[in-house]
Parts: structure tokens; sequence; C-alpha cells
């Protein structure tokens, strides 16, 4: 699986078309007698590169939907941003997503960022057929008329192998692996530069998850885009991602690329989720973490892990490690790899 | 299709049902009564003279007969029935001897009339300002309105229709409060009649939209409010797709089906409320027409027109029930 | 179930106003059973006077103290209203839980004698009892006619929180567990049930009051005994308006809105509060 990876040195010579910096996105909860936030979101850094994949992994409520929900701007009360900031490079303009407009926000999604969004149940409209959905979404962002338009469309289906006459069904008339890989093709007509992608293969069986990823990969590779790629799933990771970001908690713990995160990786948690990963012919037992993921509305003192981890210093409990750079693409937060410095 | 029709069939039945149980409810509840309809009427006719033991005996058969009070209750319950269905509701007193069912249907267009034109609006005003409310949550105006409407809902038809009665007609009488049209008018079809009736049916439907609105509003508002959260709404805001779209096509359209449901179901409650309104303002109504009868003592009207309300809200539900899967296209793909 | 309260009162200010107009129409019931004059009797006080000192509603043509006469209205109102609501809670609860536990053909059956029941127009049927019992109408009939036409909707309403309670997995887990259904129902279910009852319970009043106010107005109910619809319809065949008595109106109307508002609010509020969506929208503006 691991030498199927396509990943490739992204271009580090242009700007990053997406830099996050120190983002902090809180749920607060203000009522009925309970004055509570939870940290989904907290003091996450990150850049993409132009033409990257790159991975977020973690486990369930890590903050990792939060975190590219808060990405791509997609947040509505009660979920605030209180710090840090989104931008992106789209062909050497920068865009400040929490500085935008609503009109000037609109304007670039979908041409320019594209979301697929978790689970293929329900995000077509399900009283229209799917050509509206074409029609609402990229219609008024590729500049051309009707029949050009839908020349496109069916073009752009033909190459990721789906019969263009899915455009005049309705969604629950569709498989459930059809409609993700029509919904991908939606996210991708308009050719955008980025593209965020949550969990596109949970709930859909292996072959299909095999069928979606070869889709997404053949695309990346036609498009140039970036990638954002969310899943819990490691092996999807091991598979399409160039560089891999592991949240816990809230937090980013380690990042590097692919090859490096799992062969090398350096952070206590990252060697556990790599190391639950089957292998053909292993047999030896896994072990599992003690204890169970902290809850984000009253999270553990210092580094969030502290709690479970096997190298757990006294420093842990009482200061948060910062990411810290080991080679120029990897990094870790932790204070037994770095050294307990302050 | 084939789950449609078995879908229809079954209402059908159900719409048997209901009209059995309403009209042999109201057959029971004549017979309820202590009060003989015979002798009562009897009562009010000899009121006027003295008539002679021969007469006032023929008369007691021949209004036997006519209530259709001959035999014991299982045989006039048979006779009720067979004549039901051939549509004789029997002859009205107070207007011997036209037809019940004649009488009824000279006042039935007003009430229809009324009735749909109130619906139509209201449904449509509380509909859009609710999916507006709902979907624009933070908009003041909103707010405003929608609490004026939802406020005016609780209040009973009567005692608003009774408000506006004292508002326009006595502390600032610009519309006229009684009638369908006004009296002594030439009733040829022309153009100033219809103005006219136009103008005599604002009072009775205001009353009735200000009371329907906002329950139509509280509904959708909170339908919107869920809706919103649907992930197709949600992946067509992050579609950018523009507001005013995502509104039209992706929410409404997903609410407009639970809400004919809902219309279905108040059917019966706005059947109500227009007839009580039409009673304040002396519309020339069913509503006006029940109480004169019952003033009147006329036991066949009353009795025609309960049969008759029942058999028509019934319908107009079962219609409304059929016809509004047909708006879901996961239905009708079937 | 008081910590609710103490939360709807705290955070919620339709409740809030609500409940205190309950409070105010509680303490008018009370104050009613101290009026000086007997409820049916009149010319008991110089009639046709306009609301000063002595007579704060002032008085009616008929020789009564508005404002008294007021107060016994409001009993016999809200004594009326409860009663109804108190039977048909019964039917609906009955109706209700037991077509959402058993569900296939009994779910069926209920349900469609329910809905028939819902269909019927009411008022042409009130008009016919009253046409058919005439003085017999005494309110103990109308009380069980009301009840008997009331309980469909929230039957309904009852059914679908049953339906669901019964799939839920703490459900399946207490019967697993060894639970008693009786002890499942009492102590599982009825916390989720109990808000729904207290909102419909709201919503039946308005309803059914509102019937009476009718009925009472167009002088189809029992005369002798006073109640708000009852003012007014006194009020119209004494041409009150035209006359210039407009506080034997105003009183009446005016007592009645702020009676339908308060309910009508207790009841809004109930339901936004069962809604946790709702909830969850005041919490995070």
């Amino acid at each position: 699986m691991q030498s199927e990876a396509l990943f490739h040195t992204p271009d580090t010579a242009t700007e990053p078309t997406l830099v996050v910096d120190r983002l902090k996105a809180y749920y607060t909860t203000k009522a009925f007698g309970i004055d509570r936030d939870i940290r989904a979101v907290d003091d996450i850094s990150l850049s993409i590169a132009k033409g990257e994949i790159y991975g977020v992994a973690g486990e369930s409520s890590s903050g990792k939907t939060t975190l590219i929900k808060t990405i791509v701007g997609a947040i509505r009360p009660p979920l605030h941003v209180v710090g840090g900031s989104v931008r992106f490079n789209f062909s050497g303009q920068a865009y400040d997503i929490y500085d935008l407009r609503p009109d000037e926000l609109q304007a670039i999604r979908w041409r320019h960022l594209s979301y697929i969004m978790q689970g293929s149940m329900n995000v077509l409209n399900p009283v229209r057929r799917i050509k509206h959905s074409f029609y609402d979404f990229a219609y008024p962002h590729m500049g051309l008329d009707r029949a050009a338009f839908w020349d496109k469309v069916r073009g752009h289906l033909r190459k990721l192998d789906l019969d263009p006459d899915v455009l005049h069904s309705y969604p629950h008339q569709l498989s459930g692996g059809m409609r993700q890989r029509a919904t991908i093709a939606l996210a991708t007509v308009c050719t955008p530069e980025f593209i965020v992608a949550d969990e596109p293969t949970t709930a859909l069986d292996v072959i299909v998850q095999r069928d979606v990823l070869n889709m997404l990969r053949d695309i990346q590779r036609d498009l140039g885009s970036s990638f954002l790629f969310v899943t819990h799933d490691m092996s999807v990771h091991a598979t399409v991602s160039d560089r891999v970001g592991i949240v816990y908690a809230g937090r980013l713990v380690e990042e590097a690329d692919t090859p490096t995160l799992f062969r090398g990786a350096r952070h206590p948690y990252t060697q556990h989720l790599v190391a639950s990963l089957p292998k053909i012919g292993d047999t030896t037992r896994r072990a599992s973490l003690a204890g169970r993921p902290p809850s984000l509305a009253d999270p553990p003192s210092g580094c969030r892990f502290h709690p479970r981890c096997p190298l757990a210093m006294d420093i842990c409990s009482r200061q948060v490690p910062v990411m810290t750079s080991l080679t120029p693409r990897h990094r870790v937060a932790c204070f037994a790899v770095t050294g307990a410095t302050s | 299709m084939k789950a449609y029709m078995i879908f229809v069939a079954r209402r059908f039945g159900q719409l048997l049902l209901v009209v059995f149980l309403g009209i042999s409810a109201t057959f029971f509840i004549t017979h309820m009564t202590p009060v003989d309809p015979v002798a009562e009427t009897i009562t009010v006719i000899t009121n006027f003279g003295k008539a002679d033991p021969e007469a006032i005996e023929l008369m007691r058969k021949t209004l036997t007969e006519l209530y259709g009070l001959q035999g014991n209750v299982f045989e006039q319950y048979v006779v009720f029935w067979s004549r039901l269905i051939q549509g004789d509701l029997g002859p009205s007193l107070s207007a011997f001897p036209t037809p019940v069912s004649q009488i009824i249907f000279r006042a039935l267009p007003w009430t229809v009339g009324l009735m749909i034109s109130a619906t139509l609006i209201s449904f449509l005003i509380g509909n859009t300002l609710g999916a507006l409310a709902g979907y624009y949550r933070k908009s003041r105006i909103l707010k405003i309105v929608s609490l004026g409407l939802i406020g005016l809902q609780p209040i009973p038809y009567y005692i608003l229709a009774f408000i506006l009665l004292i508002l326009f007609g006595f502390v600032w009488p610009v519309l006229p409060i009684t009638g369908g049209y006004e009296m002594n008018a030439d009733l040829d079809l022309s153009f100033a009649l219809i103005l006219d009736i136009i103008r005599h049916s604002i009072l009775p439907a205001l009353a009735l939209v200000l009371v329907g609105a906002g329950s139509w509003l509280t509904g959708m508002r909170a339908l919107t409010s869920n809706i919103v959260t649907e992930d197709y709404v949600t992946f067509a805001e992050l579609g950018g797709v523009g507001s005013t779209r995502i509104l039209r096509s992706y929410v409404v359209r997903n609410a407009l089906v639970p809400q004919l449901t809902g219309l279905a179901m108040s059917l019966g409650a706005i059947f109500n409320g227009t007839v009580i309104t039409e009673i304040v303002f002396g519309y020339p109504g069913i509503g006006t027409l029940l109480i004169n009868a019952v003033h009147a003592g006329d036991y066949s009207l009353v009795l025609g027109l309960a049969s008759l309300s029942i058999v028509g809200v019934a319908i107009a539900v079962f219609l409304i029930d059929i016809l509004s899967p047909l708006l879901d296209p996961r239905i009708k793909a079937e | 179930m008081f910590t609710i309260v103490r939360d709807l009162i705290r955070y919620n200010i339709e409740f809030a106003i609500g409940l205190v107009i309950l409070l105010l129409l509680i303490g008018a019931v009370v104050l009613s059973f101290f009026s000086p004059y007997p409820a049916s009797d009149i010319y008991v006080v110089p009639p046709d006077m306009p609301p000063d000192a002595e007579f704060w509603f002032g008085t009616t043509s008929r020789g009564q103290d508005t404002f008294w006469q007021l107060m016994i209205g409001l009993r016999n109102t809200l004594g009326f209203g409860v009663g109804v609501a108190f039977l048909s809670r019964i039917l609906s609860l009955v109706v209700g839980l037991t077509a959402g536990y058993a569900g296939g053909r009994t779910d069926r059956v209920l349900m469609a004698i329910n809905d028939s029941i819902m269909v019927i127009p009411q008022f042409p049927i009130l008009v016919l009892f009253y046409f058919v019992l005439k003085d017999n109408m005494n309110w103990l009939m109308l009380v069980l006619i009301l009840s008997a036409l009331g309980w469909s909707y929230d039957a309904r309403l009852i059914r679908s929180i049953a339906m669901s309670l019964r799939t839920r997995p703490f459900t399946t887990q207490s019967v697993y567990s060894g639970m008693s259904m009786r002890k499942i129902l009492v102590e599982e279910h009825l916390p989720y049930v109990m808000p729904i009852v207290f909102a419909t319970t709201m919503n039946n009043m308005i309803w059914s009051i509102g019937m009476e106010i009718t009925l009472s107005v167009l002088g189809f109910t029992d005369v002798d005994t006073p109640t708000m619809g009852q003012m007014i319809y006194w009020a119209n065949s004494h041409s009150a308006l035209i006359s210039g008595i407009w506080w034997w109106v105003a009183a009446p109307v005016g007592a009645i809105v702020i009676l339908f508002i308060g309910l009508f609010l207790l009841s809004m509020s109930m339901n936004e509060y069962i809604d946790p969506r709702s909830r969850l929208n005041r919490m995070g503006n």
C-alpha cells in the first residue's frame, strides 16, 4: 500500500496555497446556567503548498472536522473563531477568509475552493435533479453559455467514469458510491485550486473506497490542485497523502511526509496510531492506549496527551509543547522529543 | 407508482370512514335529544293561532315522515342514510318547502370563496415570512413582524373578528361590516358588483388571515431552522450558492410537503374559523345560515349543514392528502 | 421537573411573562370567591356606571359590578378549560401511548379513528348539540363534549414521542437489563412525555376556552353561569357598544386577550424548550 503512495515534492518555490496561523475556534455555550467553551481548535498552524495532498488524521472528536470547517469559513454559532487567521493564495491573489465580505467569500467558493462533505447520504438536494445542483454550484463561475457549460460538465463526468445520465437522476436513485462520486465530480468541475475532503471514503465499502480514492488521485494529478484530506483511517493517508498532520484534542502534535510519518514517527501518539495499523502477516497483539480522548471542554493542562502518554514527564502537565521542526518538513510538539525547552 | 396507488386507496377508505363516523355521529346526536323536533315544530307553527286537532294530527304525521322519524332508531338510521345518499336533506322549515340542499348551495360559494382566498393568502404570507425568519435569523424586522403575527394567533376567531368589527365599524368606519354586498344592489355580473363583493369580504378575510398566518409562520420557521442544518443546505452554502436561491430551491421546496400535510390537518380548524367569522360580519355563508337556522328552529337545515360540513371538510382533506406527496420526487419516482 | 421550570424562568422571557399572567389569573380566581355579590344576581348595583373609584370597571346594564363579574367569569371560564384539558389529556395519553408503544394493528386502528375525529369540523357539531339539547346543555355536558372532540391532535403528538422512545437505545437497554415495563415508563419515559403533555394542555385550553367563548357569545350555553363569553353575550344583547357602555365589552375582551396570550406564551416556550435544536439556537446567540 505504501509503495503506491503518490507523493511528490510540492512546489515550494511559489507561495503556499494555504497558510493557517495560530487558529483558535471554540464552541461557546452560554445559556441555561451553562458557561462553557469547547476548545475544538486550539492554536493550530500549518501551511499547504500548491499541488500538495495534505492529510489530517486523528481520532473522532479530536477537532479535525471543526478544523477544516473553520479553514473554509463554514462556521455557524455557537462556533466562533477566537484567534488566528486563515489565508489562501490563488493565482497570486491573497484571501484572508475572515477578512472577506460575504460576497467576496462567495465568489471564491467552488471556483477556487471546494469542499467534499462527510457522508454522501444527504449532501445533494433531495427534491431536485442532480443537474440543478451542477447548475447552482458551477454555472455562475464558469462564464460559459449554457450549451458550452453542459458540454463541459458532461465531458468532466465522462472523464471521471460517470455516465452523464446521472444528471437527470434524483439523488435517492443513485447508490451511495455513485452519489459520492457525483459529489466529487461536482466539487471538481470548476477546477478549483484547493479542495477539502472530509472523510470521503467513510461509510463506503472497500471496493467503492478504492474507486473513490483513485478518482481523487486522478483529479489531483489532472488539475494540480492542493488537497486537504481528513480521515481517521490511517491506511487511506498512507495511500493518498503527501504529508500528514496528526491532530489530538484540538491541537496539532506531529506533521511529516508520509514515508517519514509511517516509518519514523516521533510523537508517542503518532507512533501508537501507526502501530495500530494491521499488516498482513503480522500477528502480534495490538496494545491499546490507556484512557480515553479528553473532553474538549475541560482538557488536561499542558500537553493534552500527557495523561495517556508513556513518556510523560513533569513538564508535560505544566506547559504546552509547541510544534518544533526536527527537519524542514517534520514538526513535532512533544517535550520528550524536542527536550524540555520552554 | 404502485405504492402511491395503494396509498390513495387507503386514504379513500379513511375518507369513507370519516364520513361514516361523522354523519352517524350527527344522527345519534339528534336522537339524544329529549326534545321532540316534531312537537317543537308544531309548537312553533301553532304559535300564531289555533288549529283544529285533525290538522295538527296530519301535520304531526307529515312532519314525522319528513324528518324521517318513523319507526325505531334503526329504521330511522337506514332511512337517514338512504336519503342522504340521494342528496335529499329534506325541506327547510323556515323556508318551506325549499329543499335544504338548495339553501345550502346558495350559501356555500360564499363560504368556499372566503375560505379558499383567506387560506391561500395566509398560507402564502405565513410561509414566506416563516421561511425568511427561519433563514435570516438575525433580522430585526422579521423578528418584530413574526412576534406580531404569532401574538395574534391564540386569540379566538370570534374575538379578533369582533375587535376588527369595532375598529373598522365604529372607530374608523371605512369598510363595510355586514353582508356580502350592498343591500339593494343590482345582481348583474358587473364590475361594480364584483368590487362591492370584494370590499365586503376584506374584513372577514383580514380576520382569518391575521389569525391564520401566525400558525403558518411558526411552523415554517421551525421547519426552516431544521432544514438549514441539513447537509444539503450546508453543502450548497459551501458551494457559494446565493442565499435567495438556497432559500427557494433548497429550503422552501423541502418544507412544502410537510406544510401541505399540516394544511390538511388544520382544514377543520380553518373551516371553523371561517364559519365563526362569517357570523360576526353577517357574511352570507354557511356560518350565518347556521345561526339563523338555529334561531328559527329549522331542524333539517341545521342537520343538513352539520352533515355537509363534515363531508365537505373530509373531502377537502382527502384531496390535499393525496396531492401533496406528488410534490416529493422520492415518492413520484416509484 | 423543577429544574426545568427554574431554567425556563431564568432564560426564557416568554415563559416568565406567561407564568406571571397565569399567576395573575389564579389570583383573580381566588379573589372571585370574595365577591360581595352572588354570581347570577342582577340589579344589585346602579346600572351603567362608568369606571370610577367605587366600581373599578364600571357597572353593567344589568346592574352588576363589572369587576366582580369579570373575576367570577374568569373563574368559571378557567375552570371549564381545566376540566376539558384534564379529561382530554386522559384520552390523549391513553390513545397516544397505546398506539405508540403497541404499534402494528392497534396503532393503525387507533390512528384511523383518531384522524377521523381530527377532521370533523367542531363548530357545526357543537351548534348541532346545542340545537338538539337546548336548555339541557349544561356545563358538564359541554365539558364532556369538548373533551370528546379535542384529544385527537395531541394524541398524535404523544404517539410520536412514544414511538421514538420505544426505539431508543436506552429503552432496549433497560429492557435487557431487566427493568420492569412500568418502571421504564415512569422513570425513563415520563420525563420526556411530561413537557409535551404540559404544552399540549396549554394548547388544549386555548382551543376549548376559545370554543366556549364563541358559543357563549352566541348564546348557546347555559346563561345562568357567568363566563367571559357570557359577559360579551349580555353586553351585545343590551347593545352596550351603541349605548356607550364600552367598559362592559372592553373588560372581558381585554381579559380574554391577556388570558390567551398568557396561555400561548407558556405553550410556545415549553415547545421551544422541548425541541433541543431550538434550545441550542438560543444558546448560540
